[in-house]
């Protein structure tokens, strides 16, 4: 009866919608609301997801389900020899969508380009004054201070002027922040003296338009038919049903009210699989699970320490506790799936006997008190920190070593891990493009020290080779320099690398196309419902 | 009688007061502020946040945000969210009306099941149904809200497919948030299209039935408890004697008499219950993804966004203390003796 009705809907809602093909609505099951849809001023996934995926399109985009870049709305481009000057050819023909607030007068050019970029690099930007907020990713990925200018040189050529070469610009400005925005939207809304509708109501060239967004209920959109990908639309409708508990996301799926959700619990993966309306892909996660030692505490300073410290560690258990299995041991500071990854680097073999006496070289016989930092929260790269920590206390044991474990509200647990306030602690990081240089360079360099490199972990001969690869455009000349700078990583041990945690993806049989995001995003092009 | 409401409102503005400084003083009593919880895991320029403090009006002593935030209230400004830059006023009449819908539905089912089960269990005192009636109320006054609404969910939506999930209204139907009270726009929605909205009003009530008990069974187990032992004490009265020995009818003494005079602790408990139902919404709009004030002010909480806390939380406190203080002006006018006493 129930889906009768609901057949009966979705019949008059095609109907109404006057379409030859019955394409359909996908519903997903998202597990929060964006904060707003203007992506330049956030840095959550949700924010992303219902507008930069949705709703924008991007100069260069990544392949979906891939961390390969290919064309969006820059056909081509060309770099300068020096690697400071990258100009970019525009598509021609793309439209702006056309909504009951904004109705373009004409498709996609430069002007657009320029005021998108200009906006986060240029404080005295018109745009930036009316509507004054921060720019977190142009600020982390330091375009905000590398960018000199971004020139309009025809309507359909953009040039970009670097003070420094950037070999990953183009990963960088893949990014949803960097969504193109209309530059003909903005000059009406700040006419008009809204300039802050921008972040309620976005005016995009993506798959689908936005449609009406009910804060913690949910978002609509409506396929873009004059998408510039042709057939990359394969749904009428588009709505994000937001649904915070993800065991209730769960039922949700199960009772057909959404087709896909977000973030499965990991003990529901189980009945997932065995659903037999269901189904499930996964992915290895762009991410690394990690502990990190205080290399600057004296006894943490002692390389045999950390070297006995990590032998101790049974890498095997934890995955299986607490990933469940889903998940791979990390020899790396970065993933598998990342270039460069370096084969040839393993774990030390999990050895307890041999840690003690490590130990006792280092002058510890009967071991020593250390404290041990467990995140507050649950993390795709680590999903129950406090299991960890308590496995690792164990293991320490065994060699003597009592660890403390401490936990703090998560923003003091970061801030006072970057302030180098502990002695060890578990932390894990997530990549936002696909570049080596989002984790070796983030994470590891002396620059970092304060910011997200928590082990404090400074070495001239790792940094050289890290600014060196990022001043270079040559990838086979880059990929050695990684490939060297995680040797000099694994001998230096700053870390222990635990586990790249595996993206499990779950939904209804009748959802197909459907591909896992490295960077853990929603993208619904090519998607379509049976 | 005015003097007492006098007296009343006097006390309204010390509480008042005192919310305010609470509020603003315990959320910034949590570590981390808005710049640092965006950035999570990532590097924080530090000249960026200090630009971005400063743009929020946070790099400027306590005393003077404090200040700020009165001046700003007593000109009636709640200000902007940090997150979504949305008005606080705004962004909160978006939401409220779902929380009062579901607020005044779990109040409905809680006063009428409440009601009935305690005068019929005082009636029938230390039969198998009043120690029945009191032990269910006892465990659903002991039941974690969380589990109790999955358990619900599990049965009535999943297993027999009775209820919807979770929600307001089914997906398909797109009716837009004309008063936000979802009854009554599906009712005029489907006034308006009877064949395209075809169903939507009982879809609706569908989507409340589930979240109303949820929320609704601590009140009522309150309620049951209360009526019941108010109806004994009553009925014990001389006056409740006094009018069986005239020869009443069973029914006359037990509804006129004894229950008109039991009602008013009840009353109060129900008054009381209007605070448990906004803390219990909280729970309730998580577990059922219903887009009221609760989950509103959870995610205001984990993000730092200080103006939605404080006057979020400062509206809600408003609404239970006038709520308690109109329920004090009914009792006072139903008892003489409360309104005189000093």
């Amino acid at each position: 009866m129930k889906t009768n009705k609901r057949i009966l809907v979705a019949a008059s809602l095609l109907a109404a919608a006057n379409l030859a093909s019955a394409a359909g609505t996908l519903i997903y099951c998202s597990e929060a609301s964006p904060e707003g849809f203007d992506n330049a001023q956030y840095t959550g996934g949700n924010s992303f997801d219902a507008s930069g995926h949705a709703v924008y399109n991007r100069l260069v985009e990544f392949e979906q389900g891939s961390t390969k870049l290919q064309p969006g709305l820059a056909e081509s481009w060309t770099v300068s020899p020096d690697g400071k000057t990258y100009t970019f050819k525009l598509r021609k023909g793309v439209k702006f969508h056309t909504t009951d607030f904004f109705k373009p007068t004409r498709e996609l050019n430069a002007d657009d380009v320029v005021l998108t970029f200009d906006r986060m690099v240029n404080k005295n930007n018109a745009f930036r004054k009316a509507y004054p907020v921060e720019f977190p990713y142009a600020s982390d990925t330091g375009l905000d201070a590398n960018i000199v200018a971004v020139e309009k040189v025809d309507a359909n050529t953009v040039r970009f002027v670097l003070k420094e070469p950037d070999a990953d610009l183009l990963a960088k400005i893949a990014m949803p922040f960097a969504s193109v925005l209309s530059a003909e939207y903005v000059g009406q809304l700040m006419a008009a003296g809204k300039a802050a509708d921008i972040n309620q109501k976005p005016v995009g060239t993506g798959p689908f338009v936005f449609k009406r967004y009910q804060k913690d209920a949910q978002i609509r959109f409506a396929a873009n038919k004059d998408y510039w990908k042709k057939g990359a639309v394969k749904v009428d409708n588009l709505v994000f049903a937001i649904t915070t508990d993800p065991s209730v996301r769960f039922q949700k799926m199960k009772a057909g009210e959404c087709q896909i959700m977000s973030y499965p619990k990991p003990t529901d993966l189980a009945a997932m699989k065995t659903d037999p309306k269901m189904k499930m892909i996964s992915s290895q996660g762009f991410n690394i699970g990690y502990l990190s030692y205080n290399t600057e505490k004296p006894l943490l300073k002692k390389k045999e320490v950390r070297q006995a410290l990590d032998m101790a560690i049974n890498r095997k258990a934890i995955i299986d506790a607490v990933y469940q299995g889903q998940g791979v041991e990390a020899a790396n500071p970065i993933p598998p799936t990342l270039w460069s990854y370096n084969k040839s680097l393993k774990n030390a073999a999990f050895d307890p006997a041999k840690a003690k006496a490590l130990l006792a070289k280092a002058g510890y016989p009967n071991g020593f008190e250390i404290t041990l930092w467990a995140m507050p929260v649950q993390r795709p790269y680590n999903p129950n920190a406090k299991l960890m920590a308590e496995m690792i206390q164990a293991d320490w044991a065994k060699i003597g070593v009592k660890a403390k474990i401490t936990s703090y509200e998560w923003g003091e647990y970061l801030k006072r891990m970057k302030n180098g306030e502990h002695d060890t602690g578990l932390i894990g990081w997530t990549g936002d493009y696909a570049s080596p240089d989002n984790f070796l360079g983030v994470l590891l360099t002396c620059e970092a020290v304060g910011g997200s490199n928590y082990a404090r972990y400074c070495s001239k001969e790792f940094d050289q080779l890290v600014l060196a690869a990022r001043k270079s455009n040559n990838v086979a000349e880059r990929t050695k320099l990684y490939a060297k700078a995680q040797e000099v990583f694994k001998r230096d041990l700053p870390w222990s690398t635990i586990a790249h945690s595996t993206v499990n993806q779950p939904m209804r049989k009748e959802v197909n196309g459907f591909k896992i995001s490295p960077f853990g995003d929603y993208t619904f092009q090519n998607v379509s419902v049976r | 009688m005015f003097t007492f409401i006098l007296r009343r409102l006097g006390l309204l503005i010390p509480t008042f007061f005192g919310i305010t400084l609470l509020t603003f003083g315990l959320i910034r009593m949590i570590p981390g502020d808005p710049v640092e919880v965006m950035m999570g895991e990532r590097s924080l320029d530090p000249q960026m946040h200090a630009e971005a403090l400063h743009r929020l009006g946070l790099d400027k002593p306590l005393y003077a945000q404090y200040f700020d935030y009165l001046s700003n209230l007593a000109r009636g400004d709640l200000g902007q969210s940090l997150v979504t830059r949305e008005n606080v006023w705004a962004e909160f009449t978006t939401l409220f009306p779902a929380t009062l819908e579901l607020a005044l539905c779990a109040m409905l089912f809680a006063s009428v099941v409440g009601l009935l089960a305690g005068v019929l269990a005082a009636i029938k005192r230390g039969s198998l149904f009043d120690h029945g009636v009191m032990g269910i109320s006892l465990t659903g006054f002991s039941m974690p809200i969380f589990w109790w609404g999955l358990v619900l969910i599990m049965f009535f939506s999943v297993s027999l497919g009775w209820t919807p999930v979770s929600g307001r209204l089914d997906l398909m139907f797109d009716i837009p948030p004309d008063t936000g009270f979802m009854l009554i726009d599906a009712w005029r929605a489907e006034a308006a299209d009877p064949e395209y909205n075809a169903g939507a009003f009982k879809d609706a009530l569908m989507h409340l039935i589930l979240p109303s008990i949820v929320l609704g069974t601590i009140p009522l187990a309150v309620i049951a408890r209360m009526t019941r032992s108010s109806m004994l004490e009553v009925m014990q009265e001389d006056y409740v004697r006094t009018a069986r020995a005239k020869g009443l009818s069973p029914a006359r003494v037990i509804f006129v008499h004894t229950l008109r005079n039991a009602l008013i602790p009840v009353l109060t408990v129900m008054g009381l219950q209007v605070g448990v139902l906004m803390g219990g919404a909280v729970l309730t709009e998580t577990i059922f993804s219903w887009p009221g004030i609760g989950k509103w002010l959870i995610d205001a909480i984990g993000r730092r966004d200080y103006p939605v806390v404080q006057n979020g939380i400062l509206i809600v406190a408003t609404l239970v203390i006038l709520t308690n203080f109109i329920v004090d002006i009914l009792y006072g006018i139903a008892n003489p003796r409360i309104r005189h006493a000093k």
